[in-house]
């Protein structure tokens, strides 16, 4: 299925909002999205969320017979799997030109920047090698799925354990968990990738683009860098002209991000083996929220409040005096219902005023009916009127002028009880 | 580095170039009488033939159309006996769907797609030997390519692949210094007003050295620039003393 096409409303709003340096969500230009990293239970299990948008990447290693270009190295293999649970643009099955995009990315970022020492996995060189495979699965695309996979994949690879061997002669055992500890792979630095949306042929710039922001950018840039400064892989994406500033200044804001992401997930590995220790409960059951009625409920999205009454003010002050209103004298035909415009409540004086009646009898009942004859007279009048009521020739009838003005508002019953008020007097 | 010293004392590569130079570029327009754009192209040994069908009606699905713009279509191909080791797929495999990716995204940026909306540009390129630099020779023979077949575009695209060893930029890449580890970056630029069309790198780098590497590549872009440029003016020159007649 095709993705739903943005409408041009949509679009052209996006576009005025990124104009006006404002992002739906609230962010900041150079503003992440929260970033979440949890654990599942096995080692090498890794769940990102970046907003709203969740990979999960697991890595597992089997022992394989090594390429024979590179007879004592490991290989590490990769892939992201874009599965149509995460949008209904995704397709099974097929290997789409964002998923190679993406797939390469990831190539690129973690093996060919070397992070892993993969001469440590060798066993017995030009026979077995431990194959390390990463697979980064989509469970929901909400924009920078490069992100969110290569936090994923970075993490899942520092938290796996592979199990240990041991060597006899010829003979490979590999040893169970419960026989030896299993080994970490050693892991020399960090790389993580960093999106740079443009829009506008390259005027405007947004860190992490959500999905909405995708959808109309004119062309990307994936900056992947470790916390050491050194860039492990560039990648402009989309038909889009940049200019050598613009590269780096995108280069100056990805240092800044990685070291953040970084210590983020130390911080979560660090938190993940301290559970594990002291034998709390850890893994994606515990760290799900619980969501059941509420799995639809949206965070508060922060709305910029801070010169809105200066604004509103400016905008009174601004604004034309709005013409004065003369309060319509139109009384509606019994039996037409109309809306109250807000007078103060009558409930009780009618209340008052059936009293009376009970005790005035029969006299008032008969003035309630000349009272009905003259007021069918005047509103027959004044329905004719009413047509003309926007040019705001009103004319009016002596009987009517007599009423208050804000009667033609109130209720018809209302209006009645008044006037009866009024000649009791 | 695998013994292999990339960079002399005295500052010569492998090949014998200096750090800044480029390989020798030769090219030809025209080549092919059946496509409507054609060119090939040599640098140093790598080698490769690009063919430009278009712009034409929508071919497959009508629905990729595009309502304001013409679709580009590229596929890059290695000839199975380009490389030492002969290749099993031509194309198809990852490496090259990501680069036929990256041509068509080089060539959105350049050609004046607007002009033809609903409509169809093909582009195919075949590297015939492979001696690094793939992808930006690529590019400089698609340039031609698409210029021979006369379709307006802002800008010749050119590109150049930049190395950086011992502190130093190595511009135009042959396959053993590729291979050799060096990091290495990929950029295909619009020479006259400096824009990036396609920017790609590899391996480490540290931030600082960023700059004077992408300063490199441009200056070697711009070299190339001149041999295109120099190109087309012989091939229109040979066709109107031809036509003349």
């Amino acid at each position: 299925m095709k993705d739903t096409p943005l409408s041009n409303c949509e679009r052209d709003f996006l576009i005025k909002a990124i104009e006006e340096k404002k992002r739906l969500d609230g962010r900041q230009t150079y503003d992440y999205r929260k970033i979440k990293i949890t654990f599942g239970t096995d080692y090498g299990c890794c769940f990102v969320d970046l907003g709203q948008t969740r990979v999960v990447a697991q890595v597992s290693c089997e022992l394989v017979a090594p390429k024979e270009s590179r007879p004592s190295e490991g290989i590490m293999f990769f892939n992201i799997e874009l599965s149509p649970m995460a949008s209904p643009a995704f397709e099974q099955g097929r290997q789409s030109e964002l998923s190679v995009k993406l797939n390469r990315q990831l190539e690129r970022c973690l093996r060919n920047s070397k992070c892993i020492d993969t001469e440590s996995l060798c066993v017995v060189s030009g026979e077995k090698v431990w194959q390390v495979r990463v697979d980064v699965h989509t469970l929901n695309n909400d924009g920078n799925l490069m992100d969110a996979a290569s936090i994923a994949a970075i993490a899942a690879l520092s938290h796996f354990r592979r199990p240990d061997v041991g060597i006899q002669g010829e003979e490979v055992t590999v040893f169970s968990p419960e026989e030896r500890d299993p080994i970490p792979l050693s892991i020399y630095h960090m790389p993580i990738s960093i999106s740079f949306a443009f829009f506008q042929q390259g005027t405007f710039l947004l860190v992490d683009p959500c999905e909405r922001e995708e959808r109309v950018m004119d062309g990307l840039l994936m900056i992947a860098m470790n916390k050491h400064r050194e860039i492990c892989s560039i990648q402009s994406s989309g038909g889009i002209m940049l200019l050598k500033e613009q590269v780096m200044r995108c280069s100056k804001i990805a240092s800044v991000k990685v070291s953040e992401i970084t210590e983020l997930i130390n911080k979560a590995l660090f938190n993940d083996r301290t559970a594990r220790k002291a034998g709390r409960k850890c893994g994606f059951a515990e760290s799900l929220p619980q969501e059941r009625i509420t799995a639809l409920k949206t965070d508060q999205s922060e709305v910029e409040m801070t010169d809105v009454s200066e604004r509103a003010s400016d905008i009174i002050q601004k604004a034309e005096a709005p013409p004065p209103m003369a309060a319509s004298p139109v009384l509606p035909a019994p039996g037409v219902g109309q809306v109250g415009h807000g007078l103060q409540n009558t409930w009780g004086l009618e209340e008052d005023e059936e009293q009376e009646e009970e005790s005035s009898g029969e006299e008032e009942e008969i003035k309630m009916e000349e009272e009905q004859r003259e007021k069918d007279k005047t509103t027959e009048a004044v329905v004719e009127i009413s047509d003309s009521e926007e040019e705001e020739v009103v004319i009016l009838y002596p009987e009517t002028t007599k009423k208050p003005k804000n009667a033609g508002s109130s209720s018809d019953q209302k209006g009645a009880a008044a006037s009866k008020k009024r000649q009791k007097k | 580095m695998a013994g292999l010293e990339l960079l002399s004392d005295q500052g010569y590569r492998l090949d014998g170039r200096k750090a800044a130079e480029l390989r020798k570029v030769q090219a030809r327009m025209g080549v092919f009488a059946q496509a409507d754009g054609s060119a090939y192209l040599e640098q140093g040994n790598t080698k490769a033939l690009a063919v430009v069908y278009g712009p034409h009606e929508m071919r497959g699905s009508r629905s990729r159309a595009l309502h304001d713009r013409a679709v580009i279509n590229c596929q890059y191909s290695m000839a199975t006996f380009s490389t030492a080791e002969r290749k099993r797929r031509p194309h198809g495999d990852r490496k090259s769907t990501e680069m036929s990716l990256h041509l068509k995204q080089t060539f959105e940026a350049a050609v004046m797609t607007q002009l033809f909306p609903r409509s169809q540009i093909d582009i195919y390129v075949k590297i015939l030997q492979s001696d690094g630099g793939n992808y930006s020779v690529c590019v400089n023979a698609a340039t031609l390519a698409v210029i021979n077949a006369g379709i307006p575009m802002r800008d010749y695209v050119c590109a150049c692949t930049v190395g950086f060893v011992d502190e130093t930029p190595l511009a135009d890449l042959c396959y053993a210094e590729e291979s050799g580890g060096v990091s290495s970056l990929a950029l295909a630029l619009l020479p006259r007003g400096g824009q990036i069309a396609l920017l790609q790198m590899d391996a480490r780098l540290h931030q600082d050295h960023l700059e004077s590497l992408i300063e490199a590549a441009m200056t070697a872009c711009k070299g190339v620039s001149k041999v295109l440029d120099e190109v087309v003016r012989q091939h229109l020159q040979e066709a109107s003393v031809l036509t003349r007649e």
